[in-house]
């Protein structure tokens, strides 16, 4: 039943059109895959890229390395070529792939010779293999030419076999991605002839060549496993079309490898070596790292190592994982369950056996646990990793702890010297064991041993006959100072155990605090700006460096929204690297491949909608590179950033949404309100001016003159309801922001009331304002203006010659400006009414307002952050409060002399 | 409306009016007429600044909005090479058109709508303000209401009592009364009193300009000698 036809479930279909959508989109990868140099990939790649030219293609060279072979050169004649970048490095020129024109050369089809050429310093990428995977990208098809040593996962058994190290290497990943493969194969025999007459080599490097890595020993291996290699590639391609065509590949979907890895050199190998393993069974795999409190002493060297490892298993297709714990094997076999691995790859150990009986074996307990999953020990070293790090990287305890033990001692002997009438051997034993304890529970390990020692010395020598020398007569004292010593060691390995559990679950604790400060402070917060602000700020404080959110703006521009706005927002160079990872939607930067000359680490920042922005971490400047739980960390951070941002970014979005709709309500309503109040005055200047037309009417020279003051009260009051318009469109447009400037408030107060000097002539007038020049920043014209309003409005609804009040006082940091009369007052319920626009108290015969002036009024007080009520007065009226926060300091005057 | 016309012998003063909505045009053109002055018209930037040139007006009323050149830089040409007086109309009421008016060289404007008498009594000012420039008369001593300034002894007087100034106080107040009548705009004072290249420190010219008033105007609510104009600058009041 194994080729028993199935339907495909509706996942699998949905990942396989997905896959082939991707596929399309992209441009198609041909890698021309070889055994060594010479076999002929290149003059393979021009030979196939020739037909397609034949058959219509758009073939274009971007990179071509002929060594000078005439064959080869002879293949390129009559393809177009993208020339060749020049880059001036350290005095020499050097030439590079131009990847910029090859994108916008745009061709059908685009050769780039050798692979995994590592590209010049100041280069976009850092590798050639990046070139080509952006390339894909921009949907152009590209042919390239690989060797088998190359490859990152065979590079170790490359090594083995020719005993050259090959540092350029290309991840699996790539050439799994390749969608075509063509082996270009001959038998070493024909190569060897080709060196020989000078094809592949010119002939003094020929000579060299073929003693060194040329013999046929090597030639033979590396054909072998370029053969297996294509042939495993192959069967993957085998099982991926067997599953497209709903073929049940059980075991396929079952199998998944888990690798630990730890600091040690051999670790490097068992990656490699479960890469191949995974890659053979087509199954997905994971490389863990467990830190135990002892990993965090390990010199920087070995931690660097280890995260180099876990990086190398990233690189090769792995997902990295990494967790803090205490036993290692239990968190190898936890992590295996839940993530249902079928295979645990871990080294063999190299220690002496009597360690295991003593500690036990980490191979023995993962064994012993695995229950259904196979353990694989290969060659290679983890017990590293849980090596009791008693010898080399313990700090020698300070010599404080050295003297202080010696002091207890001293102490302990003392005591018991004074005592030593009442006392027999015990007592003073017990009084030499709390000496221990106490050292033991406080110090480090020397410092109890130190304690354990003397304190066996000194009771011997005083307290334990014969005195003053160190032989014992009765054998049975032996028994006491072995507890002494015992009891020493005991407790200053259980202080040792405890602390370092302590630091572990700080650090721990540091980490969750701060993921949890972090989520708390996003959700306090609510605007974008704010998030980021934030977003950063924890950044910068965690790792202690600079970090920027940059965001997307409305077309496309990334701008920066929060954190630091130095170098890393400012410099071309990091804001061409913020791009690229803006629009790849992948981190690039200090310590990755991609662009790693900048000094920022940028990441995406990726929601729903895909990529909206870019966090930037600024660690060019930091002396140590991040750990991998830092990253880890960074990683977490990055991902809550993006959440809280989008949900922020959404809301806000539909806040401005709703602001619309309430202002094309608000906007309909004030049109039809004004369309009527706009006509009456127009009504009734045409009125009077065509009656003064009618030259046979018989107005008198009084009828006339009363028509001429209708039709210029009216055009008045249609310029102030017009002019009362504009500015509150203004102003709630924000076309108008508040310029404030520190400002005597009297002078305001003085020009809006000359302004209304004829108009106010016959009205008891007081004016109440601080005897000291009371600075306020304001905008002079905005305040004046409501003023003026607010003047205008007591005049307009109180009776002719009852008084109007204006008093300012500077009160509580603000300044505070009464405006009051003794006119009816405002209808109860209506203090706030009326300050809403179009919003006239009904039944007072007031004709003329425009129901415009106390909403602007309102409209400047908030420009200014400040606010204004009304409120009836004891004793009959209105009183208007204005109120205008006072924030900062005035300027400071310079010194004015006397004429 | 307190303007006599002008004596029917002497020619009126010759006022060219550069607009280019007839509406107006139509309306002040009439009305000055018979106040005296004499009437040129011109629809555009270019064709004012060359009947300027043709006419040697004594006055120009200039529109802001206009088809062709905008008027601030009408302005701006006339000052290179006349002083003729200009006084601006315009619909825009934004204190940083009037400013950059006033700045430009104008000396007046008019924001519109306008009332006819207004506009007469800033014509009036304008010309007397040039016949001043000119040294026709200039004033030793001035004197407006309660204000009396002896601009050869530098002294103060308000209401027959001598008030002290401080040194940029009495400045202030030499440039205020040389422009007599007329806006003076922040940055004119500041130019003129602490000269060029301060032109930004409006706020120290607006408290010295609040201790000049409260010496010689000591009540805000009904100014005697100064007038604000609020965002724009000072002016020393002038009335008919």
């Amino acid at each position: 039943m194994a080729n028993e036809e199935r339907r495909p479930t509706p996942e699998e279909m949905l990942a396989r059109a997905k896959a082939e959508e991707e596929r399309r989109r992209r441009g198609k990868l041909k890698i021309f895959f070889g055994a060594s140099p010479g076999v002929g990939k290149t003059f393979a790649m021009l030979e196939a890229a020739r037909t397609k030219r034949k058959e219509g293609l758009d073939v274009v060279i971007g990179w071509i390395e002929t060594h000078g072979r005439k064959e080869t050169e002879a293949l390129t004649e009559g393809l177009e070529r993208i020339p060749p970048r020049e880059i001036e490095y350290r005095g020499v020129r050097l030439k590079e792939f131009d990847l910029d024109a090859a994108l916008k050369r745009r061709p059908a089809l685009l050769l780039v010779d050798e692979l995994p050429h590592t590209n010049a310093p100041s280069s976009k990428h850092a590798r050639r293999w990046q070139d080509i995977l952006e390339i894909l990208d921009a949907g152009i098809d590209v042919y390239s030419t690989l060797n088998v040593q190359h490859l990152d996962s065979l590079n170790d058994v490359v090594a083995q076999i020719t005993h050259v190290a090959v540092r350029e290497t290309v991840p699996d990943s790539i050439f799994e991605r390749a969608d075509e493969v063509e082996l270009v194969d001959l038998t070493p025999d024909d190569l060897l002839q080709r060196l020989k007459e000078g094809k592949v080599y010119i002939p003094e490097q020929a000579q060299r060549a073929i003693e060194s890595f040329f013999h046929k020993g090597n030639l033979i291996a590396l054909r072998e496993l370029s053969l297996q290699r294509t042939a495993e590639r192959v069967d993957v391609q085998m099982t991926t079309w067997r599953r497209e065509q709903g073929i049940a590949v059980p075991w396929t979907a079952r199998e998944r490898v888990l690798v630990a890895i730890g600091p040690a050199p051999q670790s490097a190998d068992l990656v490699r070596a479960a890469c191949r393993m995974a890659t053979r069974l087509g199954a997905p795999w994971i490389a863990l790292s467990v830190e135990t409190p002892e990993f965090h002493r390990l010199p920087a060297e070995e931690r660097d190592r280890a995260q180099a490892h876990l990086a190398m298993a990233e690189r090769l297709g792995a997902e990295p994982l990494v967790i803090t714990a205490d036993n290692v094997a239990e968190t190898i076999l936890t992590t295996a369950r839940q993530r249902n691995v079928s295979r645990i790859v871990v080294g063999k150990p190299t220690h002496s056996r009597w360690r295991d009986r003593l500690r036990g074996s980490l191979v023995d307990k993962l064994v012993r646990g695995s229950g259904p999953i196979d353990v694989l020990v290969t060659k290679g070293e983890l017990e590293q990793a849980e090596r009791p790090l008693r010898p080399e990287p313990r700090l020698p305890a300070p010599l404080r702890e050295y003297a202080i033990a010696l002091g207890v001692v001293f102490l302990s002997t003392a005591l018991s010297w004074i005592g030593r009438g009442f006392f027999d051997l015990a007592d003073e034993a017990m009084i030499y064991l709390l000496g221990v304890l106490f050292v033991a529970s406080r110090f480090s390990r020397g410092p109890a041993i130190l304690a354990s020692l003397l304190s066996v010395a000194a009771l011997d020598f005083f307290f334990v006959p014969p005195f003053f020398t160190f032989t014992v007569a009765d054998v049975r004292y032996v028994v006491t100072f072995a507890v002494l010593l015992v009891a020493g060691l005991l407790v200053s390995g259980l202080t040792l155990r405890i602390r370092e559990q302590a630091e572990a679950a700080r650090q721990r604790e540091r980490r969750t605090a701060v993921l949890y400060m972090m989520t708390r402070s996003f959700a306090a917060r609510s605007g974008v700006a704010d998030i980021a602000e934030a977003a950063a700020r924890h950044v910068e404080v965690l790792f202690e460096t600079e970090a920027a959110v940059l965001l997307s703006g409305d077309q496309g521009a990334l701008l920066h929204r929060g954190g630091s706005a130095g170098e890393l927002v400012q410099s071309e160079k990091e804001r061409t690297v913020a791009r690229w990872v803006y629009e790849h939607g992948r981190q690039a930067g200090f310590g990755t491949d991609t662009l790693p000359v900048a000094k920022g680490l940028f990441l995406p920042l990726t929601g729903g909608k895909g990529t909206f922005g870019v966090l930037g971490v600024s660690l060019g400047d930091r002396a140590q590179p991040l750990t991998p739980s830092q990253r880890q960390l960074l990683d977490v951070f990055v991902n809550q950033t993006s959440l809280a941002l989008e949900r922020a970014m959404l809301t806000e979005q539909a806040q401005k949404d709703k602001v619309t709709v309430e202002n094309e309500r608000l906007r309909s309503t004030l049109l039809s309100a004004v369309s009527h109040d706009l006509r009456t005055p127009l009504a009734a200047i045409t009125g009077a001016a065509t009656s003064l037309q009618q030259e046979r009417s018989n107005l008198g020279t009084e009828g006339r003159r009363e028509l001429l003051d209708t039709i210029r009260e009216e055009a008045e009051h249609l310029n102030r309801i017009v002019s009362d318009l504009l500015d509150l469109t203004r102003l709630e447009a924000g076309a108008v922001a508040a310029k404030k400037e520190w400002y005597p408030l009297e002078e305001v107060v003085g020009s809006a009331l000359a302004r209304l000097e004829t108009a106010l002539a016959g009205r008891d007038l007081w004016v109440d304002l601080p005897s000291s020049l009371l600075l306020v920043p304001l905008d002079p014209v905005l305040v004046e203006q409501a003023f003026i309003n607010l003047l205008e409005n007591a005049l307009k609804y109180t009776p002719k010659g009852s008084p109007i009040e204006v008093t300012a006082r500077l009160s509580d940091g603000k300044a505070q400006i009464e405006i009051s009369d003794r006119g009816p007052g405002i209808p109860p319920g209506e203090e706030k009414k009326i300050f809403e626009k179009l919003y006239r108290v009904a039944g007072t015969g007031a004709p003329s307002g425009t129901g415009l002036g106390l909403a602007i009024c309102h409209a400047i007080a908030a420009a200014h952050g400040g606010q204004i009520e009304a409120r009836n007065r004891e004793g009959g009226g209105a009183t208007f409060l204005l109120t205008l926060p006072i924030e900062g300091t005035p300027p400071e005057m310079p010194r004015d002399e006397k004429p | 409306m307190s303007a006599k016309p002008l004596a029917e012998t002497t020619p009126g003063p010759l006022v060219l009016l550069v607009e280019d909505e007839s509406q107006l045009r139509r309306f002040l053109r009439p009305s000055l007429l018979a106040h005296g002055y004499r009437v040129e018209e011109a629809q555009t930037g270019e064709e004012g600044l060359s009947f300027v040139r043709q006419y040697n007006p004594d006055l120009v009323l200039l529109d802001l909005g206009l088809p062709d050149v905008d008027g601030l830089e009408v302005t701006r040409r006339l000052r290179q090479w006349s002083n003729v007086p200009v006084v601006v109309l315009s619909a825009r009421g934004q204190e940083q058109d009037k400013v950059a008016a006033l700045d430009a060289g104008a000396d007046d404007y008019l924001t519109k709508p306008f009332g006819l008498p207004e506009l007469l009594a800033r014509i009036r000012v304008a010309l007397r303000h040039r016949l001043q420039q000119e040294g026709i008369s200039p004033d030793k001593e001035f004197s407006y209401g309660p204000l009396r300034v002896d601009l050869s002894t530098r002294r103060v007087f308000v209401e027959g009592q001598e008030v002290t100034l401080t040194a940029i106080e009495y400045k202030l107040l030499q440039v205020l009364v040389q422009n007599a009548g007329k806006v003076v705009t922040h940055r004119q004072l500041l130019n003129a009193v602490w000269g060029p290249g301060h032109s930004d420190q409006i706020q120290y010219l607006r408290v010295y300009m609040a201790h000049l008033r409260r010496k010689l105007d000591p009540n805000p609510a009904k100014p005697r000698i100064f007038q604000t104009e609020t965002g724009i600058g000072y002016r020393l009041r002038v009335d008919e």
